[in-house]
């Protein structure tokens, strides 16, 4: 009999020796003279677990993780090989409490199935949304998302329906599909776990965005920090048009382009600049990249998020997806837990859990086992959350209301050790290095921010310098046309006003003496 | 690995036409020309300006805006640490400093035998596996001092 092992081929999974944990599998079975078919799966993202590896058995597939190569043969010897009683066996995935509480819907498959399978995919649900998509016509498929309540998951929030309507009533004679896989923010890997561990949902949603508003011609733009998701979906793509779900007889094409290690294309305008062979800088809006976007052609563009969650909206009915959430933030939303968290990993979840949860009872507290200091949401541009705000639901307009931003869902955690004035400092640094230089509030306000920042921290006048940096964002949120210089101010500003004690310490003040 | 082949015009040549007809061509040839010569020359700037009808200002302009685009060839090897707040988390500053003060380099250097260069990143997408780093490509995470002067050692080899 032929046992089936499955071991992630996600680029985290690899980083820390998946596929030594794999070769060493195949080895020993070998050496056994074991049947084993090895199926390299997305991961389900229980990252502190992997590399983390499943085992099919009569009674469902078991997990044991974080295995090395060197736990290999343990995992064959014995008397029944693969027990449950084995150390590193944490039992049925789906049981993990941390997996148990999550609701699933566009992470449903990742981890799962075979990434480059188009058996699998369509085993396990794939392509039900694109063929309802066909059966519905296109505007009632515009109608569908807009009543899903789904709104944009690179951060801005923008309803999802509203920006396809505007396009599909926009008369042309091409349209664009643009995903946005330019991931940039430190604590996020949602689009890279989705392009490495379920890449035909993507390319299912972006045939229904195409569908839906008239558009023949997409374009995924991956970041080029993100090597292995650039070959799984060129690979995908490229199965896909084999079978004729790409292509002329589809009337859609995808193609990928790669970037080229700028922050500030993950900017909606900037990444279509980039597309077109250009400096990635910001253009003034408007218009609206859904009347004049790429080649000057109406483009929707969303995150790859958003448009992974098409095809399960339209598969189960919009109102199936809006029941999910709270207020104005509908559904699900993909959060990373990331830095200094003992649990880390994707939690997939309806809107409305608070911080404090997520962080203390998801997470389980800081990897180092000291208290939690500081909370990052939303990537480098989102604010700093002390623990007096861990009543925050997770919803768009809540984190609004306190300063901060859920942005694409990155939950970044920091421990007691953390010096919230560096913190500040490299947020003005990290504008100086990525702005396109379009707005001039960016482009020298962000250099003379980290030079003020500086003479904070060496305690030269932190009162009359915090002042000054306190306008300085003022003019950043302001006079800046994209989110880089225009939200710079709420990892700044959050960390002056909520730890105001690490800009003025005692020994700082003594230094400048 | 990156490796710096002679720039050979004919060559050059043949990697732009592979992308005659394709919508703002300009990113994906450079990633190719780059990846066949190491970097991107003066010499290429002036063969893409001439085959996209641009000037090479222009052109000068897109290599010089990306990060990616070198003028110059790497190292034999490239490690690109992160440098973004998750990794910051967990003390990647730390062992980011102390690799650098070991080899006598700052942030983007070469080391003087021309076997590695290191880098700068802002997140790889490790982030739930702090701290981490890439070579030649290849994702490496939840490194440690030990860890990650082992990986040095390999690629100073």
């Amino acid at each position: 009999m032929t046992t089936r092992i499955f071991v992630p081929r996600d680029a985290a999974a690899r980083a820390v020796g998946a596929d030594r944990v794999a070769a060493a599998i195949l080895d020993e079975a070998k050496r056994l003279g074991l049947a084993v078919e090895m199926v390299r799966t997305g991961s389900r993202g229980l990252f502190w677990l992997e590399p983390m590896v499943e085992v099919e058995t009569s009674g469902g597939r078991i997990a044991f993780g974080p295995m090395t190569a060197k736990d290999v043969p343990g995992l064959f010897a014995g008397a029944a090989p693969f027990s449950a009683a084995h150390p590193l066996c944490v039992g049925r995935p789906e049981d993990i409490p941390f997996l148990k509480r999550q609701t699933r819907i566009t992470f449903a498959r990742c981890g799962i199935v075979d990434p480059l399978s188009l058996a699998d995919y369509r085993a396990h649900g794939g392509w039900r949304g694109l063929e309802r998509a066909k059966s519905l016509g296109a505007a009632a498929t515009v109608e569908e998302v807009t009543k899903s309540g789904l709104r944009g998951r690179g951060g801005a929030g923008f309803p999802t329906g509203i920006k396809w309507k505007t396009v599909a009533d926009t008369a042309a004679d091409r349209k664009y599909i643009v995903c946005n896989a330019d991931e940039g923010d430190s604590g996020t890997y949602a689009d890279r776990m989705i392009m490495e561990g379920d890449p035909f949902l993507l390319i299912e949603g972006m045939a229904i965005a195409g569908f839906a508003v008239g558009a023949t011609k997409g374009y995924v733009y991956i970041r080029s920090e993100y090597p292995d998701a650039i070959r799984v979906m060129e690979r995908a793509i490229v199965l896909a048009e084999a079978e004729g779900l790409l292509g002329a007889a589809a009337k859609f094409d995808i193609e990928i382009r790669v970037g080229a290690g700028a922050y500030v294309c993950g900017e909606e305008t900037s990444l279509l600049e980039s597309l077109e062979g250009k400096r990635g800088q910001v253009r003034a809006k408007p218009p609206l990249p859904a009347h004049k976007g790429l080649f000057g052609k109406p483009t929707v563009i969303n995150n790859l998020i958003s448009l992974a969650t098409v095809p399960a909206i339209l598969a189960d009915g919009a109102k199936h997806y809006a029941d999910l959430g709270m207020g104005r933030s509908r559904g699900t939303m993909p959060i990373q837990l990331a830095g200094n968290v003992k649990h880390g990993g994707l939690f997939e979840a309806a809107f409305g859990l608070s911080l404090g949860e997520i962080v203390d009872d998801i997470g389980g507290g800081t990897a180092s086992g000291r208290p939690v200091r500081a909370v990052q949401v939303g990537g480098p541009l989102g604010a700093y959350f002390p623990r007096a705000l861990f009543d925050t639901p997770f919803d768009y307009e809540a984190f609004t209301a306190r300063d901060g931003l859920v942005g694409h869902g990155g939950v970044v955690v920091f421990d007691d050790s953390v010096d919230m004035a560096r913190q500040a400092r490299f947020a003005l640094e990290f504008c100086a290095i990525e702005s396109c230089g379009k707005c001039t509030p960016c482009r020298i306000g962000s250099v003379r921010g980290t030079e003020t920042m500086d003479k904070i921290i060496a305690g030269d006048r932190p009162e009359a310098n915090l002042a000054l940096i306190a306008d300085l964002c003022q003019t950043l949120k302001f006079g800046s046309l994209c989110a880089l210089g225009g939200f710079t101010p709420y990892p700044v500003m959050s960390a002056i006003k909520h730890f105001p004690e690490d800009f003025t310490r005692p020994r700082l003040a003594a230094a400048a003496e | 690995m990156p490796k710096a082949a002679v720039w050979d015009e004919g060559e050059a040549n043949s990697i732009v036409r592979r992308h005659d007809g394709r919508e703002g061509s300009l990113l994906p040839i450079l990633h190719d020309l780059q990846a066949a010569f190491g970097c991107i020359p003066p010499a290429a700037v002036r063969l893409v300006a001439d085959a996209l009808n641009l000037t090479r200002a222009e052109v000068h302009g897109v290599v010089s805006f990306y990060h990616d685009f070198r003028e110059q060839p790497a190292g034999r090897h490239v490690l690109k640490l992160c440098r973004a707040e998750a990794c910051q988390s967990m003390d990647g500053e730390r062992l980011a400093r102390e690799v650098l003060d070991r080899l006598g380099l700052e942030w983007g250097d070469t080391t003087p035998d021309g076997r590695l260069t290191v880098e700068a990143t802002y997140c790889l997408g490790l982030c739930a596996c702090a701290p981490s780093a890439m070579l030649d490509g290849e994702p490496v995470a939840r490194l440690t001092p030990q860890s990650l002067q082992d990986i040095v050692r390999e690629a100073g080899r």
